[in-house]
């Protein structure tokens, strides 16, 4: 295995690293198993489940569909990144605690990533750009309604907080408007959420 | 201490969250102990074989390669048994005269492969790379043998035999009759008879299965960490096939990403991976990948149902008939569990004089069926709900209307239904409003302008289903609560958690038990050293099972701590409220279970630290430390239940559903957290989605799965996301003292049948019976076509 090394530099979450990798070793397996940035988690290896997407040079990228050895030069972002161990939560992850939008946390990472990624590129996307971004990732617990919440939360947190226009229910342009429907309660009430850490 | 509002009841913010979010959860994946092995195994190509060779000289000779095994090595292991799938109560046995017959599963077979992904040798290296590596240099001799694949197949004359000492594939049969079917439908006015399917599915958790074995040098021990619902069960079944005692098998699930049914069963590799670690005296990990996980891990679902109703003209039902196959795939495991759950949960809401249903329960050579959220329950509403849909369309009635008609009264409560339950009690629904639920069901699609978007490709339709679920299934769950350092109370349970939020929601149940801030509380789930008995996180069962031994548990040490903590507390025994403090296992008093009066932390905390060797406060007598164990065993479960409501737009040239709106009124007693209990509902709804309109597990007739990738085996995803409403109705169950039933379940029952009932009103004058799921696109396209084709007389045959 040695012999057929490649020699790699990469900067993860700010931290260089300079190493030997085997030219087959997966990005996903470099990051958990050598690295033991366990954050980054294995879904499916082939690609469409998304729990492991980490940003590559700042764009999401699915980790199990690169080499290590793709990798050299870049810069990569894994959910460890998002904040440090002492600090609060990062605005997307807390958004995600907010609107109860985990449950597992198995997928969650991948998540944060893709919406830390869309956020910073469009602060204020329409919900059709939401969906969009969220489709490639695979989530079996929430069924998505609270993760879509979750991304309004967190660009009003990035916005500082206060409230931008965003609609209460997901995109279903097609319906008309709710006659007399039951709310649904499903965001933690504001008292409650102040009781969290973090 | 003030008084405070009781948790129970709140949206408190989950305590699982910050680890999980900084990406520092612990899943079986992020385990690795020094100087572990990592296994990978070798699976079988073929449905059915005889297994002429297995040549692994190369393979142990390859890089890295620790030592390879075959069946024959393993032979030491005996065939692993499930003793669950021998009980059937006897009260269930008289009432339907049910069959169970089992056959043991060998850890890796020596002889005969008999499911595509079966096990047949196993390769431990000092990484997985390195263990697949060497899979490949296994020289691998089979020789097919007929395979069985289908339901109707597996029945028929001549069938391949998948266990040869049978005398047929039928591994379970019963058949339960009450009433007069005979009559009432030689006499009905309408009989509605129909075949329906509902496809076998994979669970899908995003996290696979996995094990880490690590044997103790120091004194013999085993630490086995897997990716398990049920880690007590799993260690008491090492036990006995590793011939230990079970306090030498400490079993953790450690962070479970999902779970969903799957994960409760117990594996060849659950047993192979713990044998590997003692024979090599060093730990031993396998992680499954998703391909294995496709062939490997149980399914769901497969049934089919030959159902009939029999009614009078304004659809009042008098009988129900179902002759009913289930798929067991390659072994019978699980016994009564998914099959009698169809029987008990297959009237559902609905009173009915006479019933008559038959169900066969086969093996075939396909991966084994084990629950999968619903667990025999949205088979049996499917077949039902369809069939009510069949019946009010015949009629010319309003498919809701008719649904009311025959709905059990509020007023009737609690309903005795002539069934036995699994567990071996009478079937009893202890509470429900299922008319309201119901009607606050319509009030959440009805009158609206969906006409508004009909267009002449755009065909609108609503539909229903209603179901019934026996949630907090025996036979006990355990809870130990502790005072410890700081006047913290860590309390342990065997419920592990896959992600509904127990060590949030059993600490609100804590924290009020014990009158303290929910901070001074943590929860431990699935470590059985933690807690010594404990059956586990399955079944909707760990809010009304573990809830009920944590309230227990805490109220108890709350006790020991009063006799403690100054001169009132005998005044805090009898409470300010009058309240009844403790909480009685089979209780059928509603308790308040709201706080007590606050303890002091800093006092609590000083007793704590008063307890301690050589302090010199240490009271005199006193125990080395204040604990308290309980167990809940909870009698006969209690009853959720749910309405849901479908609208979709079909396109008829595309065959494309879209769903506009989807709407749930649920009971699930009275709700601990409402949004940990939203956000089950609504995860389950997904994953019924999925079942209605995307995922099916497909097999040829070889025997070879065809859909063994996310690629071929579509899930929902935030795209598919539908606008949903959801409205409770929930009554508290008497039959426990914190008034919970549980939910975890539910959401999943609903959508196959409630959208293929919209999709068919959608296509009514089409002609379209909707007899399986997924609608997908050509499926919708396929049941046009054949609508036009077959003459209108012939549409309902």
């Amino acid at each position: 295995m040695s012999d057929q090394a490649l020699a790699i530099n990469v900067v993860v979450n700010g931290a260089e690293y300079a190493t030997d990798v085997e030219p087959r070793l997966l990005l996903t397996d470099f990051l958990r198993h050598k690295l033991r940035l366990t954050g980054t988690h294995v879904g499916c290896e082939h690609g469409v489940c998304g729990a492991c997407t980490v940003l590559i040079d700042g764009e999401p990228q699915r980790a199990c569909l690169v080499f290590a050895a793709q990798a050299d030069g870049c810069e990569i972002a894994t959910v460890e990144g998002l904040a440090a161990p002492d600090e609060p939560l990062h605005p997307v992850q807390q958004a995600f605690h907010e609107t109860h939008g985990m449950q597992c946390g198995f997928c969650t990472s991948g998540f944060l990533m893709t919406v830390t990624a869309l956020l910073r590129d469009t602060p204020h996307p329409s919900d059709e750009q939401v969906i969009d971004a969220l489709g490639g990732n695979i989530c079996r617990c929430t069924g998505y309604k609270n993760i879509v919440a979750a991304v309004r939360r967190a660009e009003e947190l990035l916005a500082g907080g206060e409230a931008v226009p965003a609609p209460d229910a997901p995109p279903t342009p097609t319906t008309p408007s709710p006659v007399a429907t039951e709310p649904t309660p499903t965001t933690p009430a504001p008292v409650a959420a102040e009781a969290g850490h973090g | 201490m003030a008084e405070r509002a009781p948790y129970v009841g709140q949206s408190v913010p989950r305590v699982e969250d910050e680890r999980l979010l900084r990406g520092a959860g612990s899943y079986v994946d992020d385990i690795d102990p020094p100087g572990r092995g990592e296994a990978a195994f070798l699976r079988s190509p073929e449905a059915h074989a005889r297994i002429l060779s297995i040549d692994v000289t190369t393979a142990r000779d390859a890089p890295g390669v620790i030592g390879v095994w075959t069946g024959a090595d393993v032979a030491a292991l005996e065939p692993m048994v499930f003793q669950i799938a021998r009980v059937v109560p006897e009260t269930v046995r008289a009432s339907t005269g049910a069959t169970s017959r089992v056959h043991p599963m060998p850890a890796i077979p020596a002889e005969r492969a008999t499911y595509v992904g079966q096990p047949l040798a196993v390769v431990v290296a000092e990484d997985r790379y390195q263990a697949e590596d060497a899979l490949e240099l296994i020289e691998l001799e089979l020789e097919p043998l007929p395979a069985v694949v289908g339901l109707e197949a597996a029945i028929a004359p001549g069938a391949p035999l998948l266990e040869p000492s049978w005398d047929d594939n039928v591994a379970l049969e019963y058949r339960f009759r009450r009433g007069d079917p005979d009559t009432v439908f030689a006499q009905a006015e309408v009989v509605i008879e129909e075949v329906f399917r509902t496809q076998r599915q994979a669970a899908s958790p995003i996290e696979t299965r996995g094990v880490v074995a690590i044997p103790s040098p120091l004194d013999g021990t085993l630490a086995v960490s897997a990716s398990t619902q049920t880690p007590h069960q799993l260690r008491d079944f090492l036990a006995g096939a590793l011939r230990r005692a079970p306090d030498t098998i400490h079993v953790r699930a450690p962070d479970v990403g999902g779970g969903f049914g799957p994960k409760g069963a117990i594996y060849p590799e659950d047993l192979v991976i713990p044998w590997l670690a003692l024979q090599l005296g060093r730990p031993v990990k396998w992680v499954e990948d998703r391909s294995e996980h496709f062939v490997a891990t149980t399914h769901g679902r497969e049934q089919l149902h030959r159902i009939a109703i029999a009614a009078d003209g304004e659809g009042r039902i008098f009988g129900v008939r179902d002759s009913v196959l289930h798929n067991c795939g390659a072994f019978h495991t699980l016994g009564l569990v998914v099959p009698y759950n169809t029987l008990t949960h297959l009237i559902g809401p609905y009173s009915v004089d006479a019933i008559d249903v038959h169900l066969r329960a086969v093996v075939t050579n396909t991966g084994v069926v084990a629950p999968y959220r619903g667990a025999g329950r949205p088979e049996a509403v499917f077949a039902m709900e369809r069939a009510v849909d069949r019946l009010a369309r015949t009629l010319g009635l309003d498919p809701a209307d008719v649904r009311a008609r025959n709905m059990i009264a509020a007023e009737a409560m609690p309903y005795t239904t002539g069934m036995i339950y699994r567990d071996g009690t009478e079937q009893v629904y202890d509470s429900g409003d299922y008319p309201e639920l119901l009607r606050r069901a319509r009030a959440m699609v009805e009158n609206e302008p969906w006409q508004a978007l009909v267009g002449e490709h755009r065909r609108v339709g609503i539909g229903y289903a209603a179901y019934v679920e026996g949630t907090g299934v025996g036979p006990f769950e355990s809870a130990t609560a502790t005072l410890i350092a700081g006047g913290r109370v860590r309390v342990a349970t065997g419920a592990s958690s896959q992600g509904q939020s127990h060590r949030t929601t059993l600490a609100q149940i804590a924290a009020d038990a014990l009158g303290l801030p929910i901070e001074q509380v943590e929860i431990i789930g699935g470590d059985t050293r933690a807690v010594a008995t404990g059956f586990g996180t399955i079944a909707s069962r760990s809010i009304v099972v573990a809830g009920n031994a944590v309230a227990k548990a805490c109220s108890e040490l709350r006790e020991q701590i009063d006799t403690y903590l100054g001169d009132d507390g005998a005044e805090r025994a009898s409470g300010e409220n009058g309240v009844e403090r403790t909480v009685r296992a089979n209780s059928t008093r509603q308790l308040d279970t709201g706080p007590r009066r606050q303890l002091d932390p800093g006092a609590l905390a000083s007793l704590a630290g008063s307890l301690t060797p050589y302090n010199p406060g240490r009271p005199a007598g006193a125990p080395a430390t204040l604990t308290a164990t309980a167990i809940h065993n909870p009698g006969p479960v209690t009853y959720a239940a749910g309405v849901h409501a479908a609208v979709v737009a079909v396109d008829p040239r595309t065959g494309m559903v879209e769903l506009l709106r989807y709407a749930v009124a649920h009971d699930c007693g009275r709700p601990v957290n409402p949004a940990v209990a939203d956000g089950q509902i609504l995860g389950g709804v997904m994953q019924g989605i999925g079942s209605a309109l995307f995922e099916e597990l497909v097999y040829d007739d070889e025997g070879q799965l065809r859909t063994a990738s996310f690629m071929d085996y579509l899930l929902p995803t935030a795209g598919e996301l539908p606008d949903i409403c959801l409205a409770h109705v929930d009554t508290p169950s008497p039959l426990n003292p914190l008034g919970v039933k549980g939910l975890g379940e539910g959401g999943a029952i609903g959508p196959p049948a409630a959208i293929a009932n919209a999709v068919e009103a959608a296509l009514a004058d089409l002609g379209v019976v909707v007899r399986a799921c997924p609608l997908t696109p050509d499926r919708v396209r396929a049941l046009i076509r054949n609508a036009a084709a077959a003459a209108p007389a012939s549409v309902a045959s």
